[in-house]
C-alpha cells in the first residue's frame, strides 16, 4: 500500500466521520463546525488527487463562503446553544432504513460493475487549461454555461436581497 | 493516487452521499436540512472528479462540471437561507414540522 | 297564390312583445305593458283578416290548397325526417289565425280594465303575450313536430297563467293540475307522433297525410300491416295522437283540469280555457282529418264517442255547480265534445265531410259567445268579488251592457235562431241525423240541457232576487260596471256572437278543400229549437224568481243531483287510482329500489372512496420531509427500473 493510499484512506475515513457527525449532533452550531471539517477533509481529498485547482474553489467558496453564511444564518435565527429537537422516531426509521439500503445497493452496483480500465495517461489539471475550456471561443468551451451561470448568480442575489429584505412599514 | 482504486473513491462517495440524505430526511432544523443537501452536492464533485481523473484524463469536462456544481451551490445555498431568515421572521421558528402551511 | 310574407308578423310580433315585457316589463314598462300588449295585439289581428281576405276573397279556382308561406329545415334526422319550422295558410289555419287574434286582441282589450292596478300587470300581459304566439305558432304548424312544440308552449303558458295568482294554494294546485294532466295525455300525442312518423317516414304534414292515406302507398301497408295488441300502429298512432288532443281539449276522462282551471284571471279564461287552447285538440283531429277518415274509420268512431261522451257528461255536471266559472268551463267541454262528435261523424270528401265543416263553423262560433260569457262573468266577478251564484241576483239594472250582452251568449250558445250557435250546431245535427241516430239522440238532450244549465245561470246572475239588494251593500267599495275597456270587448264579441252565424261557411271550410253548401233543412231545425225552447221554459219556472222549486226538484233526484254536484266522483276516482293504487303498486317499490339499490350502490361507491382516501390521506402532511421520502423512494424504484430495464 503506497504513502498515497495511505492519506486516501485516512482522509476519507475523516470526511465519512465528520459527515456522520454533522448529521448526528444534536447541536446546530456543532453540526456547522463539523461540516465545516468535513468539507475541509474534501479540500483535502482533492489535494490528495493532485486537482489543485478543484480544492482551491472548495475551501474558498465552502469553508470560506457557504460554511459562514450557514453560521451567519444559525446566529440570526437559533440559540446555538440549545439541543436540537429530535425527529419523530418513526420518520427516522424510516429514513435509517431507506439511506442503508440505497447505499447498500448503490454499493453493491459499484461492486458488480465492470469498469473500463483507467487510463494510464498523465492527469493534468492545469489551470491555464481550465480556463481556455471555461471561457475561449474554441467550439468545445463552456462559455455559455459559463455566462448562463453567472446570470444564475447575479439572479440569486438579487433573489435574496428581495427575499431577506425587510419589509417597509406601510406609510399610513 | 496509485494503489487507490476507482471504486473505493465511488464508494466514499456513495456513503457520504447517504449520510447527507439521512441528514436531509431526519434533520427538523431547516439550516441543518441545508448543510446535509451540502453533503451530497459534496459528494456528487467527488464523483465527477473521481472519474473525470481516472477514467478520462485528457478532458477535463468533469472538473468544469464540478466548478459548475460549486456556484450553483453557493447561489442555492444563498437563496435557502434567505428563505430560511424570511421564514423564520415571520414564524419564529424554523423548524421543518412546523412549515406546513401548504397543507392547512 | 301569393301570399304578403309580412304574414309571419302575425305570430312574430307577440313573440316580440312576450321577450319586451318579460324583460323590461316589471321594471320601466308597467302602466304602459297593456297598451304595448294590445297594440302589438291589434296589429297581428289586423294582419290575420288581411290574410284571410287574401286566402279566402281573392282566392281563384275550385279547391284550397294548403300553402307554406315560409319554411325552415330546423332538425333534419334523415334525407326525409326532419323538424321544420314553417308557417303554412290553409283554410283552418286561416280560421284559427282570425280566431284567435280576435279573441286575444278582446281580452288584451278587457284585461286593461279588468287586470287595472295589479302587481304584475306587466308579467301578466307578457305571458298572454306568450301564449298567443305558441297558439298562432301552433296554428300554422307545417310539421307535426312543430305542432308538439307549440303545444307544449301553449301548455305552460296556460300553467303560467292559471297559477297567475300565485299567493293562492288553489290556483297553484290548479296550475299543477292542469300541466299534469295534459301532460300526461302529450305523453300519449309525443307517443302516437313517433308510431305515425316511424311508418310513415316523416314529419312533414302534407307529406305525411298523403302517405297514409293514397291506398297504394307502400307506408300505409306498413303501418297498417304491423299490430300491437290487436290493433294496427295506424290506429294505435291516430288513437294516441288523440289522446293529446283529448287532453288539451278537456274531453272526458281527462277533463279534470279544466274547472280547476278557473282559478286564473278570467279574462284568461276566456282567452285560454274557452275561445282557443281548448280546442287544439279539435284543431290537431282537423289538421290529421284525411287520415282519420280515409284510413282509419276505427280511431274516427272513439272520437265520435268521446266527444258525444263528454258533450252529455259535462252538460249534466254543469247544472248543478254553483260557480258560474265552473259552469261555463262545463259548458265549454260540452260544447268541444259537439265539435269533438262532429268530426267523428265526418267523412272525407264532399257531402260526408258536412260535419267536418260544421265542427269547424261551430269552433269559430263558439269562440266568439263563449269569450263573451266568459268575460261578461268576469265583468260580473269583478263587481260583485265572487264566483258564486248565491252572491249574485237582480244584476240587470246595474250592468245593463253585461246583462245584454250575456243574454245574447246565452241565446247563441243555447242555438235560438238566429245567433250564432243556431247555425253551427244546426249542421252539427244534420251531419249526426246523416250519420248516427243514437248520437243524434244524445246531441239533442244535451242541447236541451245546455240551454237549460245556460239560463239558470242567466237567471241566477241577472234576475232571482230584488235589484236593489246587492247595490246597497256594495255601493262603497263596487267598481260599477267596469271602465269602458271592458264593455268595447263585450259589445264587439256580442256583434260576432250575432253575425258569425251568417258566414257561409261551407265555401270556406271543408274536408277536401273544395266548396261545400251547407245544406238548411227546417225539418231538421225544429226539434233542436224545441230542446232549447224546453231547456229555457223550465230554467225561466225554475229561477227567474227565487223560490224552493229548484231544491225540491234536487231532492227529488237526489242521487243524480249530489252526484253530478261531486263531479261524478271522476276526481276522487283520479285520486284514488294515483294514491292508492300506482303509488302504493309502483311509486312505492320504485322509490325502494331508488332509495335502497340505486342510492345504496351510489352511497356505497363513495363510502369506499372516502374510506381509501382516508387511508393514504396521510400522506399529505405537508411535511417538507415526508415529501422528501417520497420523492427518495420514486427515485430509488425508477433507479432500479431503468438499471434492470436496461439490461
Amino acid at each position: 500500500m503506497t504513502s498515497a493510499a495511505i492519506a486516501f484512506y485516512i482522509i476519507s475515513a475523516f470526511i465519512l466521520v465528520t459527515g456522520i457527525l454533522t448529521v448526528f449532533t444534536k447541536k446546530l452550531f456543532r453540526a456547522a463546525i463539523w461540516l465545516l471539517l468535513s468539507l475541509i477533509g474534501i479540500a483535502a481529498l482533492y489535494f490528495a488527487m493532485e486537482v489543485d485547482f478543484a480544492a482551491a474553489v472548495q475551501i474558498i467558496v465552502y469553508v470560506g463562503g457557504i460554511v459562514v453564511l450557514i453560521i451567519f444564518s444559525i446566529f440570526l435565527t437559533n440559540n446555538e446553544g440549545v439541543n436540537m429537537p429530535s425527529a419523530l422516531s418513526k420518520r427516522k426509521i424510516f429514513s435509517a432504513l431507506a439511506s442503508v439500503c440505497g447505499a447498500g445497493y448503490t454499493v453493491m452496483l459499484v461492486n458488480q460493475h465492470i469498469w473500463m480500465t483507467p487510463s494510464a495517461k498523465v492527469y493534468d489539471p492545469a489551470v491555464k487549461k481550465i480556463g481556455y475550456l471555461l471561457v475561449s471561443n474554441s467550439p468545445s468551451s463552456y462559455v455559455l454555461p459559463f455566462e448562463v451561470v453567472s446570470i444564475l448568480l447575479l439572479a440569486a442575489m438579487v433573489g435574496c436581497i428581495v427575499i431577506a429584505i425587510k419589509a417597509k412599514p406601510e406609510e399610513k | 493516487m496509485n494503489g487507490v482504486p476507482l471504486t473505493h473513491m465511488i464508494i466514499v462517495s456513495t456513503l457520504l452521499f447517504f449520510i447527507g440524505a439521512y441528514g436531509f430526511l431526519t434533520r427538523r432544523n431547516l439550516i441543518a436540512m441545508l448543510m446535509s443537501v451540502e453533503l451530497m452536492l459534496n459528494s456528487v464533485n467527488i464523483n465527477f472528479i473521481a472519474f473525470n481523473k481516472y477514467l478520462f484524463p485528457d478532458n477535463l469536462d468533469g472538473l468544469v462540471y464540478t466548478i459548475f456544481i460549486i456556484a450553483i451551490a453557493a447561489a442555492e445555498a444563498a437563496v435557502a437561507i434567505a428563505i430560511i431568515i424570511n421564514l423564520f421572521r415571520n414564524t419564529r421558528s424554523i423548524d421543518a414540522e412546523y412549515a406546513d402551511k401548504l397543507k392547512n | 297564390m301569393n301570399l304578403p310574407m309580412n304574414l309571419l308578423l302575425i305570430p312574430l310580433l307577440p313573440l316580440a312583445t312576450f321577450l319586451l315585457l318579460g324583460i323590461f316589463g316589471r321594471k320601466y314598462l308597467s302602466p304602459v305593458a297593456g297598451m304595448i300588449g294590445t297594440a302589438s295585439l291589434l296589429a297581428s289581428a289586423l294582419l290575420s283578416l288581411q290574410a284571410a281576405y287574401v286566402y279566402f276573397i281573392q282566392h281563384t279556382g275550385e279547391v284550397y290548397t294548403s300553402v307554406v308561406a315560409w319554411k325552415m329545415t330546423w332538425l333534419p334526422f334523415t334525407q326525409d325526417v326532419s323538424i321544420d319550422i314553417g308557417f303554412m295558410l290553409d283554410p283552418i289555419s286561416v280560421m284559427m289565425l282570425v280566431v284567435v287574434t280576435v279573441v286575444s286582441l278582446m281580452v288584451h282589450i278587457y284585461s286593461l280594465g279588468y287586470m287595472k292596478g295589479d302587481q304584475r300587470f306587466a308579467t301578466y300581459y307578457a305571458f298572454l303575450s306568450l301564449f298567443t304566439f305558441s297558439m298562432l305558432g301552433l296554428v300554422v304548424s307545417v310539421n307535426i313536430f312543430q305542432i308538439y312544440m307549440f303545444w307544449e308552449l301553449v301548455g305552460v303558458s296556460s300553467f303560467l297563467l292559471i297559477g297567475y295568482y300565485f299567493d293562492k294554494p288553489s290556483a297553484v294546485a290548479a296550475s299543477k293540475k292542469a300541466f299534469i294532466v295534459t301532460r300526461f295525455a302529450d305523453l300519449g300525442f309525443l307517443i302516437g307522433i313517433l308510431i305515425l312518423s316511424y311508418h310513415a317516414h316523416t314529419l312533414d304534414f302534407p307529406t305525411l297525410i298523403h302517405r297514409l292515406t293514397s291506398s297504394d302507398s307502400t307506408y300505409l301497408t306498413s303501418a297498417i300491416g304491423s299490430s300491437f295488441l290487436g290493433f294496427s300502429a295506424l290506429t294505435w298512432g291516430l288513437v294516441l295522437v288523440f289522446m293529446g288532443g283529448a287532453g288539451k281539449s278537456a274531453m272526458f276522462p281527462l277533463h279534470i283540469w279544466l274547472p280547476d282551471a278557473m282559478e286564473g284571471p278570467t279574462p284568461v279564461s276566456a282567452l285560454i280555457h274557452a275561445a282557443t287552447m281548448v280546442v287544439a285538440g279539435v284543431f290537431l283531429v282537423a289538421r290529421l282529418f284525411p287520415i282519420y277518415a280515409i284510413s282509419c274509420p276505427g280511431a274516427l268512431e272513439l272520437v265520435m264517442w268521446t266527444g258525444a261522451i263528454s258533450a252529455m257528461f259535462a252538460a249534466i255536471i254543469a247544472c248543478t255547480q254553483t260557480d258560474i266559472k265552473r259552469v261555463l268551463a262545463y259548458s265549454t267541454m260540452s260544447q268541444i265534445g259537439y265539435m269533438m262528435f262532429a268530426l267523428g261523424v265526418a267523412g272525407y270528401g264532399g257531402e260526408n265531410g258536412l260535419g267536418f265543416t260544421a265542427s269547424m263553423f261551430h269552433l269559430f262560433t263558439h269562440a266568439f259567445f263563449k269569450a263573451l260569457l266568459f268575460l261578461g262573468a268576469g265583468a260580473v266577478i269583478h263587481m260583485i268579488h265572487s264566483n258564486e251564484m248565491k252572491d249574485m241576483g237582480g244584476l240587470r239594472k246595474t250592468m245593463p251592457v253585461t246583462h245584454i250582452t250575456f243574454l245574447i251568449a246565452c241565446l247563441a250558445i243555447a242555438g235560438i235562431p238566429p245567433f250564432a250557435g243556431f247555425f253551427s250546431k244546426e249542421e252539427i245535427l244534420s251531419a249526426a241525423w246523416n250519420s248516427n241516430k243514437a248520437i243524434y239522440y244524445i246531441a239533442i238532450i244535451t242541447a236541451g240541457i245546455t240551454a237549460f244549465y245556460m239560463f239558470r245561470l242567466y237567471y241566477t246572475i241577472f234576475w232571482s232576487k230584488e235589484a236593489n239588494q246587492h247595490s246597497d251593500n256594495h255601493d262603497e267599495h263596487s267598481h260599477g260596471e267596469g271602465t269602458l275597456t271592458m264593455k268595447i270587448p263585450l259589445l264587439i264579441l256580442s256583434v260576432g256572437a250575432i253575425a258569425a252565424g251568417f258566414i257561409p261557411f261551407g265555401n270556406f271550410v271543408s274536408s277536401d278543400g273544395h266548396h261545400l253548401h251547407l245544406p238548411f233543412e227546417l225539418s231538421n231545425a225544429i226539434l233542436p229549437i224545441i230542446a232549447a225552447l224546453i231547456g229555457i221554459i223550465v230554467a225561466t219556472i225554475l229561477y227567474k224568481k227565487e223560490n224552493d222549486k229548484s231544491d225540491k226538484i234536487a231532492a227529488a233526484v237526489n242521487v243524480l243531483y249530489t252526484g253530478a254536484y261531486h263531479k261524478f266522483y271522476i276526481d276522487e276516482i283520479y285520486v284514488f287510482v294515483t294514491k292508492k293504487i300506482l303509488f302504493n303498486l309502483i311509486g312505492r317499490p320504485a322509490a325502494w329500489i331508488d332509495k335502497n339499490i340505486v342510492d345504496g350502490t351510489m352511497n356505497g361507491i363513495a363510502s369506499l372512496v372516502i374510506w381509501k382516501s382516508n387511508l393514504i390521506k396521510s400522506i399529505q402532511s405537508g411535511k417538507v420531509q415526508d415529501y422528501a421520502l417520497y420523492f427518495y423512494i420514486g427515485v430509488f424504484g425508477l433507479a432500479i427500473l431503468a438499471i434492470y430495464l436496461v439490461k
